[in-house]
This record gives C-alpha cells, structure tokens and sequence, in this order.
C-alpha cells in the first residue's frame, strides 16, 4: 500500500476523528477509502487487518477478547476477498468477450447485407433487429437486370444469438452459390434444404419463404420452409389475409419438396413477410395475438413502406419496454402502379 | 531436505488438523495474520479437495529458506482419479464450489506459486507455497 491515501495513518487518524466526532464526515471520508481500496484490489481482510492495527495503536490496553474476535472476523472474510477477486477477472473476461462479440457482429452485419432495391412501381420497406448483438433472423433482396424480377428471401434460425448468427452467414453463402439461373422460389428452397440438412447440427433448424415478383405478368410465385405465414394486404378493402404455404423446416430431412404457389398482385396491394420475433411479441407472459399485430401494420400501412415498418417496429419495441426477446424482421412491399 | 510434517486426510475433520498445524507453521516462520489465514484457506481447499474427490490423502508443510525465499510450501498428495483437464479446473468460475470464488484458482490466489501435477487414474500433487514478505 505505497499511496499515501490508503495507509494505515490515513486509517488511522479516519477512525480516530470517527470515534471523537461521529460525524458524517469521517463516515463519507471512509467511504472514499473503501473506493479507493477497491480500485487498488484491496481484499476486505486487508482492510480489516488496517482497522485491528490502528485500533491497536489507539487503544493500547484493547482486551485480549476484542482483538481475537477482530481475528476471527478477519478469517471470516478471506472467502469474501476470494470472491472479489475472481469476480474481477471475469469482469475483465467479460469484456473481452463483449468486444469480441462486436466484432463478430459488424462482420456479421457486412457478410449479410442486402441493398434494398429500387424498383419501379414497387415501395419497399425492410426492418431487421437482433434480440440480441447478433441476428439469427436474414432477409435478402436479389434482382435481375434483364427480366426486372425481384427476389426476396426472409429466414429465421431457431434460437438466436452465435450459433444462429453461424447458421445464417451458411445460408447466405449457399444462396450467392446458386446458379444466376436459379430463380425458382420451390428449387431454392429445395437446394438449401440439402445445404442445411448436410451442414448443420439436426437440433437447428431453419424456417425460410422465398418469394419472385416478376413485374412482367404481375405474378407473385412463392414457397415457405415452415415459415411463419405472412400477409397479403387488399388495398381496395383494407384487409388481410394469410399467405398460405406449407412445408417442412430446413434441414428436418434430405428429401423435403416445397411446393410452389401464385398469386396475381393488384395495384395498392401489399406483400407482407416477417419472422416470429414479430409475431412472438409479449406484453407481460402473454404472446399478443396475429390480430393484435395486424391492426397495427392497419395503423401503418398508408405510410410509404419504409416508414410503416420502422413505425411498427417502434410500436413494438415500445410495447415489450425496449427489449426483444428475438430477432424481428418485417418487410412490406407495395405494388404502385 | 528437513523432515516433513505431515496430516493424512481420511475424513472431514483431518482438514481442522491440517489447517491447525499449517497455521503453526506458518506463525513460526514469521507470516502476519492476514497471511496466516490465507494460508490457512488454502489448506483447507486442498484438503477438502482430497477429501471429497480423492478420498484419501495428505498435506505436508515444507519451510522453504534459501538466498531467494523464505516461505512455508503446502504440498497436497493422493492417489484419487487424477484431473483429465486441468486448465478447466483452473479456470474461475468453474469451480465446483458453486462460484464462491475458492477451488484451485481460489488456491492460486491465495499463495505466491502453484504447480500441480496429475495423471489419470494415478493421483494428484500440488504444491502451493508463499513467501514472507
């Protein structure tokens, strides 16, 4: 203890004026030297040693029975100081992971980036948010200079955090793999599927909907791997209804087919796509309700696409005290012309 | 090498004795208080280590006083099952003590050197010691 703060006089003279005064001064000066003590990872049996020493020094006839009680305190509290210490450490680690992760994570950010795309007579919106520092949810634009289709792809890992975040970089990488060709919502699921059930621990699994918009014939073609339904908004009527698409999660199996569906898409109609981190919402221990959720992309949905999915977002957030418990992704895309 | 007192630990009470006589030791050699406990600390994770996954063993007490140091080393020997990964062992938090901050990363902290050898199936053999400052 070479600073001179946090000697046995300084102590010493702390205790003495305590003892004569009883005033909140020495008591907060104490404070300071318990502060000061603890960044210089003092353990409390030192600062108890200080206090028998100084004790000792002003009261020099201290009974035999104060001082060995004070030792027996003493001995009770090397466990306390062993604690401290470790309790150190992993705060230390702690950090170190921390930093770590927020690598991991703005990689993980520039590994699956997607430009939203500008089309025309399509209003496009996206919103993806982790639960956590990495996402486990992944949406993926991909257009196509020559026929004008615009593919969207939207998945979610079960689970989230690393491992989801792991599973995710994989099937953006098998994705960019594909032939340019390849376009057909049910082959790249079919595709991934293999992907997935080879690469991947049998305990993950994947949900994914890939979907084609080719503005030529006004033609929506689709296919979902267990993917949370999404919407298909009328304009003309202001109501929704569910897109329907059955088929297996990816990975469950090797030999999963998933079938194809299509629907024509009327001018000021919406697609809407999303992960279960919307839909698994909670206020309290209670998961809200579809319907909850879609009166309030109702409230929402006359803004231009981008702002209804940030406002939605918003409400959510708001809704669960600013604390996903997944990953949440939306995206709306609106037919304009 | 100076003749060296030993506790055989057999049952929980042998920790008291190792404590007790590591304690004395450790008076002797000129340790304060603080030190003293802590040494006394150690003695007993050690012990209680034995004690409750080797079964049997013993501490020993060896003054250590050369140009260097002078300090007590306490070495803990049994014929238990041996440590498969000793860094896990050695890594905070995961002691089986429920994260109260002892086990043998406690230990560590505790005395001034640690080393630890053990084989599988054979035993183990600590040896932790502290110098008087």
């Amino acid at each position: 203890m070479e600073n001179t703060k946090l000697d046995l006089d300084n102590y010493r003279s702390l205790l003495k004026e305590y003892l004569l005064t009883k005033n909140e001064t020495a008591l907060y000066q104490a404070e300071q030297f318990s502060k000061l003590s603890m960044q210089h990872n003092i353990s409390p049996e030192e600062i108890i040693h200080v206090h028998i020493e100084a004790l000792k020094e002003l009261y020099p006839d201290l009974t035999q029975e104060v001082n060995d009680s004070l030792n027996f305190l003493l001995e009770a509290m090397i466990s306390y100081g062993l604690a401290y210490q470790e309790f150190q450490t992993l705060r230390e680690k702690q950090s170190e992971l921390q930093s770590e992760i927020s690598v991991a994570a703005s990689m993980q950010q520039t590994l699956l980036s997607t430009v939203k795309p500008e089309i025309k007579g399509l209003d496009i919106g996206a919103i993806s948010v982790p639960a956590n520092q990495m996402s486990g949810d992944y949406y993926h634009f991909v257009t196509d200079k020559e026929d004008d289709t615009l593919g969207i792809a939207i998945a979610d890992v079960i689970g989230k955090g690393i491992p989801a975040a792991l599973a995710m970089s994989m099937i953006k990488y098998s994705m960019d793999s594909f032939p340019e060709n390849q376009r057909n919502p049910s082959a790249i699921l079919e595709n991934l599927n293999r992907v997935v059930e080879r690469n991947v621990d049998p305990s993950m699994f994947i949900t994914m909907f890939y979907g084609l918009y080719n503005p030529g014939n006004e033609t929506f073609s689709y296919a979902s791997a267990g993917h949370e339904p999404g919407f298909y908004y009328h304009g003309d009527q202001d109501e929704f209804e569910e897109i329907e698409a059955r088929g297996l999660v990816l990975g469950a199996t090797d030999q999963a087919t998933y079938r194809q569906f299509e629907r024509k898409i009327k001018k000021n109609d919406c697609i809407i796509l999303l992960t279960d981190g919307v839909t698994e919402c909670r206020i309290g221990d209670r998961f809200i309700e579809r319907d909850e959720i879609l009166q309030v992309i109702k409230k929402y949905i006359q803004l231009p696409a981008q702002e209804a999915v940030e406002q939605v977002y918003k409400h959510f957030e708001r809704l669960q005290e600013f604390q996903f418990r997944d990953d949440f992704t939306l995206i709306i895309i609106r037919k304009e012309v | 090498m100076d003749f060296k007192p030993c506790v055989n630990i057999r049952k929980e009470w042998d920790i008291v004795g190792a404590r007790q006589l590591g304690r004395e030791k450790a008076k002797e050699i000129g340790f304060g208080t603080v030190d003293q406990a802590r040494i006394a600390t150690a003695i007993s994770e050690l012990a209680r280590n034995i004690y409750l996954y080797a079964g049997t063993g013993k501490i020993c007490f060896e003054i250590v006083d050369d140009f260097e140091h002078k300090g007590l080393q306490i070495i803990a020997v049994d014929e238990g099952p041996g440590i498969r990964d000793i860094s896990q062992v050695m890594e905070d938090g995961y002691t089986t003590s429920g994260g109260l901050g002892a086990g043998l990363p406690g230990v560590k902290r505790l005395m001034d050197h640690f080393d630890i050898i053990s084989e599988v199936g054979e035993g183990t053999e600590i040896r932790a010691s502290k110098w008087v400052r």
